[in-house]
C-alpha cells in the first residue's frame, strides 16, 4: 500500500525585525576598520583609567622620589615626570577619569535633556514649537566655548560646575537634531496609522518616534564626545574646571606650560592623548553614522 | 533682495533682545548680594539700604532691566569694581586686538583651507590628497592650546625665530613688522582646526561639483585643469564653503581665548578669563554682550554674503 505523506514544510520562525537590524548595525560598524580603531583606543584609555588602582605604575598625586622634570624614558617613569616629580603616565592614567568623565557626562545629560525637548517641540508643535525653539536660538548667538566660560564665570570654577556649563551649551543643538528628525517621522503613515488605531500619546512617542530619533541623536552624540574632551581640557588648561592637584588631561597640559621651556613634554604628552582620544572618538562617531543612517554609506 | 535683507535684519531684534534678556538675567542669578560685597562683612542694615536704592536694586526687575538695557544701548556698561575702569573703555581695545587676531585666523583659516581642499580635489585618491585628509583629521582635533604651545616648543623655544609673548615686543619699537611677527603663531594655531574642516568641506563640495556635466563640458572644450577647477568649479562650490567657513566663526572666537591665553595676547577672551577668575561679574557680562553682538553680525554678513555670491539661494 502506497502511502503518502504529507510533505509539511517546517516554517522557520522569522527572525524579529530588531535583532536583525542589530546585526546589520554590527556588520557595516565592524566592517568600518577606524570605527574598531576608535573603540579599541577608548577601551584601552577608558580600561586604564577605570583600573588605574591596578595599573598606575606610582600615586599620580605625590613625587615618585626621582628628580623633577625627569625627560621620557628614565628608568621607571617611562613618559617622565612632571614640576612635582610626579610620574606623567600615572597621571596620564588616572586624569582619564576625570577627563573622560566631563567630556561624557555633559553630552550624555545635554543629550537627554534635548530628547526631552526636542520631542515635546517636535510633537506638539504650534507655539509650544516657536517657544521652544526661540528661547533656545537665543544660546546660538554665543560661541559655544565662550558660552560655557561666561557660564562658569557666573557659578564660579570647578569640576561640577564646568560639566553643567557644558551641558548648558550642549542642549540647543542636540534639540534641534532631535525635533528635526521629531518632524520627519511624525508625517509618516505608520504613526499616523498607530495614531489612526487609537495608540495613545505616549505610546506613540515611546514606541513609534523615540525608535527613529535616537540614532540621529546617538550620531550626533558620538561626534560631539571628542569635542566635549578638547573643550572641558581647554576649561581645565585655563583653571576653570578640574582644580589641581586632581590629575586631569587639561590641568597637566596647563601645569606643563610653565615649565615648558625647561620639559616641553610634561606639557605636549598630555595633549597628544587628547588628541588620540578626540580622533577616536570621531571614529566611532562617523563609524555609527555609517551604520545607523543607510544614506551615509559610502 | 532688499525686502529679504530688511527681513532678516528685523529679525535680529528679537535674538538681540533674547541675548539682553540672558545676559542680565543670568548675572541676576549670581548667588549673594552685590551691596554686601561691596560694603564689605561690617555694613550696617542702613548702609546696605542706601547702596542698594543708589543702585537701583530695589527696584523690580523689568525697572532694572530697562535701565540696564538703556545704558547699555549708550555704550555705558558699568564700573569694574576689580580694575574700577569704565567696562566699555576696558573691553574695546581688547575688542579691537581679538578683531585682529580673528582676523588674520579666519583669513588663514579660508585661504589653507581652500588651497588645500581644491588641491586634494583636483588630485583625488593620490598620495598628497591622502596626505592632505589624513593631516587636516589630525589637526582638525588638535585643541589650540596645544597647538599654540607645540608652536611656541618649535618656532620660539627650538629655532627661536618667532616671539612667543604678547603683541608687541617690550624693547623693539613695535610697529607693523613687530604686530606681525608676534601674530604668526597666535593665529595659527588658532586656524588650524578651522582651515582643516573648511579644506575637508571644500574637497568633498568640489569633488560634488566635478562629476557635473558642466565640467565634462569644460573639460571637452579643451580648457585647462586650473582654468576648469578655478574657473567653473570653485565658482559653483563657493556658497556651501562659505557656509562652512561662517559656522567656523564661532569655533575661531572660541579657539582665540585658548590662544590669546596661550601667547599673551591682549585680546578680549584673555579679558574674559581673567575676569572670570577674579569674579568681575560686570566685565565678564560686558564680555558676552561683546562676543554675542559681534557673533550675530558676523553671521549676518556672512548670510548676505552666500546671498550675494549664490544666486540660487535669492529669494524668489
Amino acid at each position: 500500500m502506497a502511502t503518502t505523506a504529507l510533505a509539511v514544510e517546517t516554517v522557520e520562525p522569522r527572525p524579529r525585525r530588531r535583532s536583525r537590524a542589530l546585526e546589520q548595525f554590527l556588520r557595516v560598524f565592524c566592517r568600518d576598520r577606524q570605527a574598531i580603531l576608535g573603540v579599541a583606543i577608548i577601551a584601552l584609555v577608558g580600561g586604564a583609567a577605570l583600573a588605574a588602582p591596578l595599573v598606575s605604575p606610582w600615586d599620580p598625586l605625590t613625587a615618585a622620589g626621582v628628580e623633577r622634570l625627569a625627560p621620557i624614558g628614565t628608568p621607571g617613569h617611562v613618559l617622565g615626570t612632571d614640576e612635582q616629580g610626579r610620574d606623567i603616565l600615572s597621571r596620564l592614567i588616572w586624569g582619564g577619569r576625570a577627563s573622560l568623565l566631563v567630556g561624557m557626562l555633559p553630552t550624555v545629560s545635554a543629550g537627554l535633556v534635548a530628547l526631552g525637548l526636542g520631542l515635546l517641540a517636535g510633537y506638539a508643535g504650534g507655539a509650544l514649537d516657536h517657544v521652544i525653539m526661540r528661547a533656545l536660538d537665543v544660546f546660538f548667538a554665543f560661541p559655544l566655548v565662550l558660552l560655557a566660560i561666561a557660564i562658569v564665570g557666573v557659578i564660579g570654577p570647578g569640576m561640577n560646575n564646568q560639566m553643567f556649563a557644558l551641558a548648558v551649551v550642549l542642549v540647543p543643538y542636540s534639540t534641534r537634531v532631535v525635533r528635526t528628525a521629531t518632524l520627519s517621522v511624525k508625517p509618516l503613515e505608520f504613526v499616523e496609522a498607530a495614531r489612526a488605531l487609537g495608540g495613545s500619546r505616549r505610546r506613540l512617542i515611546a514606541r513609534h518616534l523615540l525608535p527613529n530619533v535616537l540614532p540621529p541623536l546617538l550620531v550626533y552624540t558620538s561626534t560631539l564626545v571628542g569635542m566635549m574632551i578638547e573643550a572641558s581640557a581647554g576649561l581645565s588648561f585655563l583653571g576653570l574646571g578640574v582644580q589641581p592637584p586632581t590629575p586631569d588631561w587639561g590641568v597637566m597640559v596647563g601645569n606643563g606650560r610653565l615649565v615648558l621651556y625647561r620639559a616641553a613634554h610634561v606639557a605636549t604628552i598630555p595633549g597628544v592623548v587628547i588628541v588620540v582620544v578626540a580622533l577616536a572618538f570621531n571614529f566611532v562617531g562617523d563609524g555609527l553614522r555609517e551604520a545607523l543612517d543607510p544614506r551615509a554609506r559610502r | 533682495m532688499i525686502v529679504y535683507v530688511l527681513q532678516r535684519l528685523l529679525g535680529l531684534v528679537p535674538v538681540l533682545f533674547g541675548i539682553s534678556v540672558v545676559i542680565f538675567l543670568t548675572m541676576k542669578l549670581i548667588p549673594g548680594d552685590v551691596a554686601r560685597a561691596l560694603l564689605g562683612p561690617m555694613a550696617t542694615d542702613q548702609s546696605l539700604a542706601q547702596l542698594r536704592h543708589a543702585l537701583g536694586l530695589d527696584e523690580p526687575i523689568y525697572v532694572q532691566y530697562g535701565k540696564w538695557l538703556w545704558r547699555a544701548l549708550n555704550g555705558d556698561l558699568g564700573l569694574s569694581p576689580i580694575v574700577h575702569k569704565p567696562v566699555t573703555e576696558l573691553l574695546l581695545p581688547k575688542f579691537g586686538n581679538t578683531l585682529i587676531l580673528a582676523g588674520a585666523s579666519f583669513f588663514l583659516a579660508v585661504v589653507g583651507g581652500v588651497t588645500v581642499g581644491v588641491l586634494s580635489a583636483a588630485r583625488q585618491q593620490t598620495v598628497l590628497d591622502r596626505a592632505a585628509m589624513g593631516a587636516s583629521l589630525v589637526i582638525g582635533n588638535m585643541p589650540p592650546f596645544w597647538l599654540g604651545l607645540v608652536l611656541i616648543v618649535f618656532f620660539a623655544i627650538d629655532l627661536r625665530w618667532l616671539p612667543s609673548l604678547g603683541m608687541y615686543s617690550s624693547r623693539g619699537e613695535g610697529g607693523l613688522r613687530d604686530l606681525l611677527l608676534h601674530l604668526v603663531m597666535p593665529a595659527v594655531a588658532t586656524a588650524a582646526a578651522p582651515g582643516a574642516i573648511i579644506a575637508r568641506m571644500t574637497r568633498a563640495s568640489v569633488l560634488e561639483i566635478l562629476g557635473q556635466d558642466f565640467i565634462k563640458v569644460a573639460r571637452s572644450k579643451g580648457l585647462s585643469e586650473r582654468a576648469v577647477l578655478g574657473l567653473h568649479a570653485l565658482r559653483v562650490a563657493w556658497p556651501p564653503i562659505m557656509t562652512i567657513a561662517g559656522l567656523q566663526l564661532g569655533y575661531l572666537l572660541g579657539g582665540a581665548v585658548f590662544t590669546e591665553e596661550v601667547f599673551g595676547w591682549p585680546g578680549l577672551g584673555r579679558q574674559l578669563v581673567t575676569s572670570v577668575i577674579a569674579r568681575d561679574v560686570q566685565v565678564v557680562q560686558g564680555a558676552a554682550l561683546f562676543i554675542a553682538l559681534s557673533f550675530v553680525i558676523v553671521n549676518l554678513v556672512v548670510d548676505l554674503l552666500n546671498l550675494y555670491l549664490d544666486p540660487r539661494s535669492r529669494p524668489a
